[in-house]
């Protein structure tokens, strides 16, 4: 039997591995929104908060960043706990895969953003603002679907990185693929056959990726083609 | 909260020094992630401008197989390929019996190997991205001196081609420094393996992996201004002109 009947619980964990990298990237979605705001902000606190926060994140590797926020994190939540006499809290590994994930990709985001909304012209804006919208309605309605355009390319590249960064988290102890890929290695001794399998996995879901950006893309840049002409 | 005597215990076996603990080599730490850096590197750029040739090539045969190597390097995490060659190449007996086995068995042999192959899918592209964008004016200028395509190709498409691509090589390089994380995973003492062997030892966490952290940022920042330099020195001629 192929991987001795070790095929579906790799799978298993790729599904896992999918919607931890999903759920990050709704998280750094955010995280790269706000980023991206806070630098192009009028005061000069948020727009330093939000250097620091893409550069430094930015300047460090993802295991790094993991090892730090994961032990770290739960070492100074326990520390705290037992001073305060409560009982230490249990961390879930898929919410603080998604919270690391997310929080290392939000500053990759946040400069993806930034680039995309100084790209849209100014006029756009200030005609919403014109219209009596607040600025809220005027990011939504105006910013939002035309920035869209010039921050696929890089956010298509962020994506395909996030999804290959969460091949580290199983340093972490989540059940995702590399954790299952590991079980069944030393079970099975096949560790080539088994590591294959996990490229074949990740090399799917790249190429939907690509495929499915590639269509938004296309679908983005609609408006664009006419004027090209 | 934070041991700063900790820190201060622990700083030189990032930079190969003892800790106490039996050191594996001098080369621990900073030094080791140079090292598989700068190997890497080499052979990554050495394999890539060949492969870049390849890969723009109008044969299908030549550029199909460059083509297909890219796509599943760029395609998959490091980490994997890295497992692929350091715990996969053992399933075969064929390969244990080998001469090559001497070499497959270290983990600072196949870290070089992932690595290497890792950065020279990423550098191809670029290369080859770049060699498509040479000028058309540039090649009918070779072709009228008389050049064949190797000599047009050694003299004028690559040098150019080499040079615009700085900015993205600039980018792979601090990705691939970034990268060479993932040795600490397979034994190695690099910054990353340094950080985990004082994890385990003192269950402290945050003190190991802030030096390790403030590393790679330090050497980021060193990157970024080399890279700078380097592209004053060869990119003056795009950069935007002063006013």
């Amino acid at each position: 039997m192929f991987l001795q009947g070790y095929l579906p619980s790799i799978l298993e964990g790729a599904v896992l591995t999918l919607k931890l990298a999903g759920a990050a990237l709704a998280v750094s979605v955010a995280l790269g929104l706000i980023g991206a705001m806070f630098k192009m902000a009028p005061s000069r606190p948020l727009r330093l908060l939000a250097e620091l926060y893409s550069t430094v994140v930015r300047g460090v590797p993802d295991l790094v960043w993991m090892f730090l926020l994961f032990f770290g994190v739960q070492m100074l939540l326990n520390d705290l706990c037992a001073a305060m006499a409560w009982p230490a809290p249990d961390i879930d590994p898929f919410v603080a895969g998604v919270l690391t994930l997310g929080f290392i990709f939000g500053a990759y985001m946040t400069e993806t953003f930034r680039g995309a909304i100084m790209a849209v012209p100014k006029g756009q804006m200030e005609a919403g603002y014109a219209y009596g919208m607040g600025p809220l309605r005027v990011f939504f309605r105006i910013t939002f679907p035309q920035m869209v355009r010039f921050a696929l390319p890089s956010f298509s590249n962020n994506w395909l990185v996030l999804v290959k960064s969460t091949a580290l988290v199983s340093v972490i102890g989540l059940n995702d693929v590399m954790y299952r890929a590991d079980a069944a290695k030393s079970t099975t001794q096949e560790p080539f056959n088994v590591y294959m399998v996990v490229a074949g996995l990740f090399l799917a879901i790249t190429t939907v990726s690509n495929l499915l950006l590639r269509a938004l893309e296309k679908h983005y840049a609609t408006g664009l083609k006419e004027s090209e002409l | 909260m934070i041991d700063l005597h900790l820190i201060a215990d622990k700083l030189p076996a990032f930079f190969g020094a003892s800790d106490g603990q039996p050191v594996m080599s001098t080369s621990d730490g900073l030094l080791m992630t140079l090292q598989l850096l700068a190997l890497a590197l080499l052979f990554g750029l050495a394999l890539s401008i060949p492969l870049a040739l390849g890969r723009v090539s109008k044969n299908r045969l030549v550029a199909g197989p460059v083509w297909l190597f890219t796509y599943v390097f760029r395609g998959t995490p490091l980490l994997v390929q890295l497992f692929i060659i350091y715990y996969g190449l053992s399933q075969f007996d064929a390969v244990r019996a080998s001469w090559a086995w001497q070499y497959l068995q270290q983990a600072y042999f196949c870290a070089v190997l992932a690595f290497t192959l890792n950065t020279a899918a990423y550098t191809t592209e670029i290369i080859a991205g770049q060699i498509r964008a040479t000028h058309w004016g540039e090649i009918e200028a070779a072709r009228a001196m008389g050049m064949n395509k190797w000599l047009m190709m050694r003299r004028i498409v690559i040098p150019s081609a080499l040079r615009r691509a700085l900015p993205a090589y600039s980018n792979e390089v601090i990705m691939m420094m970034q990268s060479t994380a993932v040795a600490g995973l397979v034994t190695l003492a690099d910054i990353t393996g340094v950080a985990r062997r004082i994890y385990s030892d003192t269950y402290m966490a945050f003190e190991p992996f802030l030096i390790a952290g403030a590393l790679y940022l330090a050497l980021t920042f060193l990157f970024v201004a080399l890279f700078r330099s380097a592209e004053k020195r060869w990119l003056s001629y795009l950069a935007p002109r002063k006013s």
